[in-house]
């Protein structure tokens, strides 16, 4: 079946008419990341406070006073989210054990519409990489790799080799929220995006995944990786329900001084036909060194098919993005040297055995507590952040930073509504593959198009657009102007319409499909 | 002897804790002296994913203060990290002002005596380089019989205002009155409590010296000093070391010192890494702290949502320098007084409170508040609100002396009296006492001839 408007039932009104219950639901959920466990999606399951929460759902909907369209509906958080009373770990070694007393605001507001918290997914070690396979509780798989859709087009190179090899990466760092939403574990998920950590993932899993614009949603609560550029990313089965979860949790909050003061009106998106008044460009420097030549030829489809449709389509040039890969090295490093200087095992989180000295303690601590690519980081950006080397590169890096920001003030000046780009330079590699290349060099490599957009706080998004020649998901982004969600997600939703991606034929869903589970694997709850 | 003279050349940073309900960057309590790690909220203790949050009255406590010391304020200031690791910085790092303070360019006047009687001061100023507002860390103390190391983050995150000092100052004399000043400016003004031992005013002292003519010699910085008579004591002990050590054909290493209150000397502080690096940082968390000022107020911004420098100006209460004028012009008492009166908490209060109960002339009452009173109190280490003879007690008894019913040596003895604290009135100790003034010509007579009577008898 295709994600077609026409077929996706609706499971907030399915809820409503009690076709299903929030406890089914959750219930349905639960035994479904029982089976995919070998996906790895998950580092917590809430399962009991999760069947709470959904019994605590359906008494309110049994009363007929749901608290709105999030209410009973299965929902997953990155584990860089602070949850109160559920572990978050950050898949490190320092964080492992570690309860928060407190939720993040993202995490509050959602938990306040009735939603129910199946669990916390899985991430690069404090969402550092581009794969979801450093963290320390292994890496995440993607659902893809065991959907019909690629076991067909997989050739293996010998008999004795096993499925399990040539299982695909997630992409990442938000690899187990785009996993669990792919695989119908939940209905829409907590990412996190810093330099793609929502698209990237989005794109190899064949979700929706949204970047909102920097200073629109609360960073209260989720662990920073760069201040500066950090935002809650959301991960969806279609463009729709991403409105949704964007109007639940946009707005400002007096906790997060970062927030602007605007009052953020939620919307429903509106059914585009008429493309003819759009502007669309298409920016030249994205044909970026290494983007596959499958990939190219979508791109240019997705063009045609805006051109077709009576829309202005442009080239335009984002002339510094060349250099935006080395900026953000900078300045990524920078911050994150500062914001892991919280962890010296003192208030919290892990402490090593060593009792020489208050200095050996942090050593040790910090040398246990951290895998080698958080330490390069916060080794790079101390260099950097050295008295000596300020001017050279911290401050260097930001004027740079500026004028990346700059070009696409410059472009959309000049008339432009919404850009069109590839998300990823190809689709999934499968691990043994990926893992050849240090952390580094991919992260490097595979940021390069999405990580302009979090240098200038852009809104941007990835739209799951059709499938590569190995059967795997392959996704488009689209990035929009600062606060203009509304037009960003008007355009991706007509665009989804337009390519009707294919649904992910997964064994395990079927073992479990039953009529009641039809609403498992609708596209959309909303 | 033929040496060249020395002349010494002392700075000061002092940290002054703002005074406010709440912690500077988080809300939670400021108080003194509560149970360890019982005024500790989640940012101040770094929980990871905790944001800082901007105390708008922190704010005000540092425009209040930098206009007092008249600075220029600076309409956009930013806040920085300082990073080091300290058992007491749970984030690794400080948040503070580097790179643009909230204000810059000020001066302070202070004024000393030349001798020692108080009988001619002098007025000096030192200019005031900047303030930043920062935050307080925690405390840690040394448990090294059972080698640990506990720590309260009680202190950790309120708000600080560092007030630096540009070497205008000569000698520990100087220093100690500026200070001084300074902190009554700071009580005035409400921002900060500056109470020393409480920790809520902290002095380090830069010393060098060097001969006229001379470029200024290395300086070494001078902490660990906890009242202001141990700031002149340090300062005037690290001039002398450093003039004998020169005499000697030594060289001073810049350094930073420890005052040793009981030995009255300074001590080389245990170097641990040699130059710290603090890898300044923009703080990513907080937008620039933007202030306004009436032409910069923007129409449709009420006052409660932005802060207005102009408006904070108007509001400034008197500060200790224009107080000092009005008592002098009020009451016509001498300069010197005034700043007796001022230096004294509840002083001029209770100075005033006698003079509006009395009909002695407020320049003869001024001689009993600052010689007897005063000196009843400092003998018994007593502040004027534990002071057991009140003010209408005093004026009571001054009343009784004005109207010549008691003699002057007489009031002596009756205030002696009422130091007990007994709850007797002046009046009743006279009669008790019988210290009547006689004025009845006869009854004089016959005293004075029974005295003679007396004697011839001898």
């Amino acid at each position: 079946a295709a994600l077609k408007d026409g077929l996706r039932s609706q499971v907030s009104a399915a809820l409503k008419e009690g076709r299903v219950t929030p406890t089914e639901l959750c219930q349905r959920c639960l035994a479904l990341i029982k089976s995919t466990k070998f996906l790895n999606a998950y580092i917590t399951v809430a399962e009991e406070t999760a069947l709470k929460q959904a019994e605590e759902s359906e008494e309110r909907y049994k009363r007929g006073q749901p608290l709105g369209i999030l209410d009973g509906i299965p929902i997953a958080v990155k584990d860089n989210f602070n949850t109160a009373g559920i572990e978050t770990t950050c898949a490190s070694n320092m964080l492992k054990g570690y309860i928060s007393p407190y939720n993040a605001t993202v995490v509050q507001k959602l938990l306040d519409r009735g939603a129910v918290l199946v669990g916390k997914t899985n991430l690069d070690e404090f969402a550092m990489g581009s794969g979801s396979t450093d963290g320390v509780f292994g890496p995440v798989r993607n659902p893809w790799s065991y959907s019909k859709q690629y076991k067909e087009k997989s050739v293996p190179k010998s008999h004795s080799e096993d499925e399990e090899s040539n299982w695909v990466i997630t992409g990442g760092s938000s690899g187990g929220s785009a996993a669990a939403v792919s695989s119908f574990t939940c209905f829409a998920a907590l990412g996190s995006d810093t330099g793609g950590s929502t698209r990237n993932p989005a794109a190899h899993c064949g979700v929706v995944g949204l970047k909102p614009t920097y200073g629109l949603i609360s960073r209260h609560g989720l662990i920073p990786l760069v201040n500066s550029m950090d935002v809650p990313g959301i991960l969806t089965r279609c463009v729709d329900d991403a409105a949704v979860l964007l109007g639940s949790l946009a707005g400002h909050d007096p906790k997060d001084s970062t927030t602007i003061q605007d009052v953020f009106k939620p919307f429903e998106l509106p059914n585009l036909t008429d493309v003819s008044k759009l502007s669309i460009g298409i920016p030249k420097e994205y044909h970026a060194p290494g983007l596959s030549s499958e990939i190219v030829a979508l791109w240019s489809k997705a063009t045609d098919l805006f051109k077709n449709a009576g829309a202005k389509v442009v080239e335009v040039s984002l002339p510094h993005t060349p250099y935006s890969i080395v900026c953000y090295h900078v300045l990524c490093t920078a911050e994150v040297a500062s914001n892991m200087a919280r962890f010296d095992g003192l208030e919290y989180g892990h402490r090593s055995d060593t009792k020489e000295s208050t200095e050996s303690m942090y050593a040790a601590t910090r040398r246990e507590g951290f895998n080698d690519v958080v330490r390069g980081r916060i080794l790079s950006g101390n260099y950097f952040l050295l008295k000596q080397n300020y001017e050279k590169y911290f401050v260097k890096a930001q004027k740079v930073r500026r004028l990346i920001a700059n070009d696409f003030v410059q472009v959309f000046r000049s008339g432009i509504d919404i850009l069109l780009t590839p998300t990823t330079l190809s689709d999934a590699a499968p691990y043994t593959e990926f893992i050849q290349e240090d952390n580094r060099t991919r992260s490097a490599q595979d940021d390069i198009l999405t990580q302009a957009a979090n240098m200038a706080g852009l809104p941007a998004i990835n739209v799951p657009t059709a499938l590569s020649e190995r059967g795997l998901p392959v996704g488009l982004q689209f990035i929009g102007r600062s606060f203009q969600e509304k037009q960003l997600l008007t355009v991706a939703k007509w665009f989804e319409k337009q390519v009707q991606f294919p649904m992910i034929q997964l064994e395990e869903v079927e073992r479990h499909d039953s009529a009641v589970f039809q609403h498992q694997k609708s596209a959309s709850f909303s | 002897s033929s040496l060249a003279p020395w002349i010494p050349v002392v700075g000061l940073e002092i940290h002054a804790q703002i005074s406010s309900n709440s912690k500077l960057f988080s809300g939670s309590q400021v108080q003194f002296a509560a149970p360890p790690n019982s005024l500790v909220s989640f940012f101040d203790a770094s929980l990871p994913g905790t944001l800082p949050v901007l105390n708008r009255r922190c704010v005000e406590a540092a425009v209040m203060t930098g206009l007092a010391l008249n600075c220029s304020i600076n309409k956009k200031s930013l806040f920085d990290r300082k990073h080091y690791f300290y058992a007491d910085l749970p984030a690794g790092y400080q948040i503070t002002q580097q790179r643009v303070p909230i204000a810059v360019n000020g001066s302070l006047s202070y004024s000393l005596c030349i001798d020692n009687k108080m009988s001619q001061m002098v007025t000096k100023t030192v200019r005031i380089k900047q303030i930043q507002l920062e935050q307080d860390s925690g405390k840690s103390l040394h448990d090294d019989t059972r080698s640990q190391t506990l720590v309260d983050l009680n202190r950790a995150g309120v708000g600080l205002m560092e007030v630096v000092m540009e070497p205008d100052m000569c000698c520990g004399e100087e220093a100690a009155a500026a200070v001084r000043e300074l902190q009554l400016i700071l009580q005035t003004l409400g921002s900060s409590q500056a109470v020393m031992a409480e920790g809520q005013l902290r002095v380090d002292a830069n010393v060098s010296v060097h001969h006229p003519g001379e470029p200024y010699g290395v300086r070494t910085e001078v902490k660990n000093i906890n009242s202001i008579r141990f700031l002149a004591k340090a300062i005037d002990y690290e001039i002398q070391r450093q003039i004998e050590e020169l005499e000697n054909g030594g060289t001073i290493l810049n350094e930073t010192r420890a005052f040793d209150s009981k030995l009255g000397c300074t001590v080389p502080m245990r170097d641990k890494e040699g130059k710290q690096d603090y890898r300044f940082m923009p703080e990513p968390n907080l937008p620039p702290l933007i202030l306004y000022d009436a032409q910069s107020l923007p129409a449709n911004m009420n006052h409660q949502q932005v802060i207005n420098i102009d408006w904070i100006h108007e509001r400034l209460p008197d500060l200790p320098s224009v107080k000092r004028e009005k008592l002098v012009e009020q009451y016509g008492i001498l300069p010197e007084h005034s700043f007796t009166l001022l230096n004294e908490d509840g002083l001029a209060e209770f100075f005033e409170s006698v003079v509006e109960q009395t009909q002695m002339k407020p320049k003869k009452v001024i001689g009993w508040i600052i010689k007897d009173l005063l000196g009843y109190l400092k003998q018994h280490s007593l502040t004027v609100k534990e002071s057991p003879v009140s003010s209408f007690l005093l004026a009571d008894l001054l009343n009784l002396l004005e109207k010549k019913e008691i003699s002057s040596t007489a009031a002596k003895r009756v205030l002696a009296e009422l130091w007990k604290g007994e709850g007797k009135t002046p009046l009743e100790i006279v009669k008790e006492q019988k210290l009547e003034l006689l004025r009845d010509q006869k009854e004089l007579e016959q005293i004075c001839q029974a005295v003679i009577d007396g004697q011839e008898n001898e």
